[in-house]
């Protein structure tokens, strides 16, 4: 069964925003609203790395679980959606996602938050596939209609990669190869220090063997 | 005559209390991506409800589409 998976390769993001642009205009998103968005770390320090960020549809995904109304919903492919109808715009999920995918629009009376709006991975919400309501709630419902999500597909140097987590491994480990890399490019090592495989051990100093 | 005026205007007033959605608890059920969109805007080749169809589709989309190390020289 497809798992449908983003993953952005940070070795080809040139930060052009041409995702955050797509996923835009696709959707007709609101003024104020991101679905998806660049972050750039070390900005304008040499080597510096940029990642394009929207929600990661995660396999537990922490907003379901602290929704205090059960709004979202997660589909066979693994993607994780909500229904707006249900929603309450509490924001319990906005403080519980590590991404800073949910977002809310702030055109209320008084600046009243509004309901949540997020990426849907290009695949709507409860409405009919492709009906007009379904768009107007939450875009376009591209799965439906057999292609990816916009952004991945309007990503100019393929950064960012989405599809079948298999597939989209698969690419991605074909790409690492290809630069002479193996296992400690990416994982928990990598990320935070601690020795993985394929790294050499740490170097303490100061300690005697 | 302003009696009979305000009274419709209540009762108009009223009624339109009636005509909010129901609010319930959980979520629908929506259909999934394979059985296609109603729109005109639909990929081609693959056929709308077939699973399998769709899945190997987008594989075939996503290698495409993405992978530039397979069709590069």
């Amino acid at each position: 069964m497809a798992r449908m998976k983003f993953i952005c390769d940070a070795e080809r993001c040139i930060e052009c925003n041409g995702c955050v642009t797509a996923c835009k205009n696709e959707h007709e998103v609101p003024w104020g609203v991101n679905r998806r968005r660049v972050v750039t770390l070390n900005d304008g320090v040499p080597g510096e790395k940029s990642i394009s960020v929207a929600c990661m549809h995660c396999s537990d995904a922490p907003c379901m679980a602290v929704c205090p109304v059960n709004c979202f919903y997660k589909t066979d492919e693994g993607v994780v959606l909500h229904d707006k109808d249900i929603c309450i715009g509490c924001g319990y999920c906005s403080y519980a996602c590590p991404f800073g995918a949910p977002q809310f629009p702030s055109q209320g009376t008084f600046g009243v938050r509004g309901k949540m709006d997020k990426c849907t991975f290009c695949a709507g919400g409860p409405e009919t596939n492709g009906s007009q309501a379904e768009f107007e709630k939450y875009g376009r419902n591209r799965l439906a209609e057999g292609k990816l999500p916009a952004c991945a597909e309007m990503c100019s140097t393929k950064a960012l990669l989405a599809g079948d987590g298999d597939v989209v491994a698969d690419i991605f480990r074909s790409r690492v190869v290809k630069r002479n890399k193996g296992a400690e490019v990416w994982g928990w090592g990598t990320a935070y220090g601690s020795k993985q495989a394929g790294q050499a051990p740490a170097k303490v100093e100061g300690v005697k063997k | 005559m302003m009696k009979r005026m305000s009274l419709i205007v209540l009762s108009v007033a009223a009624l339109t209390a009636c005509g909010e959605k129901a609010q319930t608890l959980g979520t629908k059920n929506d259909a999934t991506a394979h059985s296609g969109a109603e729109n005109a805007f639909v990929a081609s080749g693959w056929t709308a409800g077939d699973k399998n169809s769709w899945e190997q589709h987008l594989r075939a989309r996503a290698q495409y589409g993405q992978n530039d190390n397979t069709r590069a020289p």
